[in-house]
């Protein structure tokens, strides 16, 4: 009984770090279906971003952009601020990586793009351990007190209130974006037929350029904000992000991002709810079990894109 | 002189890891090289198959344990072939529900199963000991070997130091024989299986899946058969090292070592080819190896070091990627390989 009792508790906690998983998958949707290949140094992407924001925090404070608490959330406007600079800073470091990279590689097989992707993976997780060391850095120390949602039986702090209203306002803004701009018809063109959408003149190389400004800068906010749910950041991050990802991504229907939005959800409060039931050791696991599951039952994933 | 037995016996010790990760680097290219199959979690069954050797052929759980079961002192060979069929059973349940599907479904379920059985290894302390790991494993035919050298050192009170040296160490000369005879063992069997009708299937599903299915293979049971028998080798590769290192530990069967650097090693070496994979792993762990030895004249911290050192192997698997992707020695008679 007690079990159950914790579970609209677990559904919270499950929702907030589902929106993160969300935000984290869009970007491997994104890659997958208009450039691809799997992405699988996706989850570092992440880790650099939440480390550059640590990064440039001070320099931001430094120039005179306050630093008390915005409200009761943990952080103030400086570092918002930072969240930008550091997805803008992400973009920049990966678009360099494509152009030295990927770039040569187009050509390649999508195998030898994913190993390249898996190379670029440890490259970043040890770049970060270089220069930030392996220990946990900290983002914030304060302790910060869930509210009671008053009806619902169910805590929440201000800081998660804050995520999910990123995540949402970004998932509809990505939406606005692939429907109404014209770019982001050009991407959703390149997805469904690549050879058709270069011949009707749409340039390649700025749609891929878009898909990863897109799925990098979503990450890069993903990943800050795991630090602010978590308090801290670890270069294994990227790492232990890679498997709930993807198993949203797959969940969700591989390629489409709407889907990864849905798998992301599904993904986290599975996770947190599993808790109740089974050690938080095994949470990985959890996702990897989803991520079988739904390979049996049907793997063109819940939403399915029209091909 | 002295110095020089050292440096023989680091030579020999360096020979069984690096014999050890061509076995590995062999079992990968039957799955990468030769079917085309994307497998990221080595480390997974490396893993599994090291703790069912050292379980099967270890002592039974002392008071000091925290495992209740495994412990059989049962012997080595039979240590091999346990790791073989665990690992290989392992792979089939990691093959049915993804081989049928794109590339990308069996890199994140091996990257998958290598985590999950890493979290077994860490959390099912009354089968695996968790993070203190298991000790003591059982090296083959070690008392024997040790009896002779010991009673040797001892009916010889006069001999030199260096000759000492060398005869104390005489058991790492046996076990890279060992390691020796499973690599050359293996190399023969594959080279056969490759030139055999099976092998030319698989070699056909790599090139074009669609059109081996349309010459009426069943394309799905060759991949299959391709990434189990590769995982059993990345077993045995296992057990070998569970009963030269003697001590295991979750940490052992991390990703960079488990998985990344054989994949590095391939790449290296050159997919396709076995002798490039042996090749491979040697040039490689001796880089690895080299790399280890300049980090004292560098101005960074020990953390900072390993860091740069795993980026460097990473830029050299982008390098060979971009620049020579068929490696130092390519593939024998493939002509275009469309990877």
């Amino acid at each position: 009984m007690e079990t159950l009792a914790r579970i609209p508790q677990l559904l919270v906690y499950g929702l907030v770090s589902g929106s993160i998983l969300s935000l984290g998958g869009i970007g491997v949707s994104l890659t997958y279906s208009i450039l691809g290949f799997s992405n699988f140094a996706h989850g570092d992407v992440m880790a650099l971003g939440a480390y550059l924001a640590l990064a440039i925090l001070p320099l931001v404070s430094a120039v005179g952009i306050g630093s008390g608490p915005l409200g009761s959330l943990s952080f103030g406007p400086d570092f918002v601020v930072a969240l930008v600079l550091a997805a803008i800073g992400t973009c920049g470091v990966v678009l360099v990586l494509d152009r030295l990279l990927f770039r040569r590689l187009r050509g390649a097989g999508r195998i030898t793009l994913m190993i390249a992707t898996v190379g670029v993976a440890l490259g970043l997780r040890n770049v970060i351990q270089f220069f930030w060391g392996p220990q946990p850095r900290y983002y914030s120390a304060k302790i910060q007190y869930a509210t009671m949602i008053p009806g619902l039986g169910v805590k929440i702090k201000p800081d998660q209130v804050f995520i999910m209203a990123v995540a949402i306002s970004l998932a509809v803004l990505l939406h606005l974006f692939l429907r109404y701009t014209k770019i982001g018809k050009a991407m959703r063109a390149t997805a469904d037929n690549a050879s058709l959408a270069r011949v009707t003149g749409i340039n390649t190389e700025r749609v891929v350029a878009w898909t990863w400004i897109i799925g990098v800068s979503l990450a890069a906010v993903a990943g800050i904000l795991i630090g602010i749910e978590n308090k801290f950041v670890t270069p294994e991050l990227g790492w232990q992000m890679l498997l709930p990802i993807f198993a949203a991504v797959i969940l969700g229907g591989f390629g489409n991002p709407y889907g990864a939005i849905v798998g992301g959800i599904v993904v986290g409060v599975s996770e947190e709810v599993s808790t109740a039931f089974i050690s938080t050791a095994y949470k990985p696991a959890v996702a990897f079990l989803i991520l079988i599951l739904m390979l049996l039952v049907k793997p063109t994933g819940l939403l399915t894109r029209r091909s | 002189m002295e110095q020089l037995i050292g440096v023989v016996n680091y030579l020999v010790f360096f020979a069984i890891s690096a014999g050890i990760y061509g076995v590995l680097s062999l079992g990968l290219n039957l799955q990468w090289g030769a079917t085309g199959l994307f497998n990221i979690g080595i480390a997974g069954f490396y893993a599994v198959g090291a703790y069912t050797s050292a379980l099967v052929c270890g002592l039974p759980p002392t008071a000091w344990d925290g495992r209740m079961v495994g412990g059989f002192e049962l012997p080595f060979a039979v240590g091999l072939l346990a790791a073989a069929l665990v690992s290989g059973a392992l792979a089939l349940v990691i093959g049915l529900p993804t081989l049928r599907l794109r590339a990308d479904y069996l890199g994140i379920a091996t990257i998958g199963i290598a985590e999950t059985v890493r979290l077994i290894l860490k959390n099912e302390a009354w089968l695996t000991n968790g993070v203190w790991g298991l000790q003591q494993i059982p090296s083959p035919l070690y008392s024997v070997i040790h009896r002779h050298t010991a009673a040797y050192i001892t009916a010889h009170p006069g001999l030199p130091e260096w000759q000492r040296l060398l005869v104390s160490r005489a058991y790492n000369w046996f076990y890279l024989l060992l390691v020796a005879a499973v690599l050359i063992a293996l190399y023969f069997v594959l080279k056969r299986l490759i030139r055999s009708p099976w092998g030319r299937v698989l070699r056909a599903i790599r090139e074009d899946e669609d059109a081996a299915a349309m010459s009426g293979k069943n394309v799905f049971a060759f991949k299959l058969q391709s990434l189990v028998l590769g995982a059993m080798i990345m077993g045995i590769a296992g057990a070998l090292y569970a009963h030269s290192a003697r001590f295991i530990s979750p940490a052992s069967f991390e990703p960079l070592y488990g998985t990344f650097i054989v994949w590095v090693m391939l790449m290296v070496g050159g997919t396709g080819n076995n002798k490039g994979a042996m090749l491979g792993a040697f040039v490689v762990w001796g880089i690895w190896a080299a790399t280890d030895f300049v980090t004292d004249y560098l101005p960074w911290t020990a953390p900072q070091v390993a860091a740069l050192r795993i980026v460097a192997i990473g830029l050299l698997l982008e390098v060979v990627i971009v620049w020579r992707p068929k490696g130092i020695l390519p593939e024998i008679g493939a002509k275009r390989r469309a990877l």
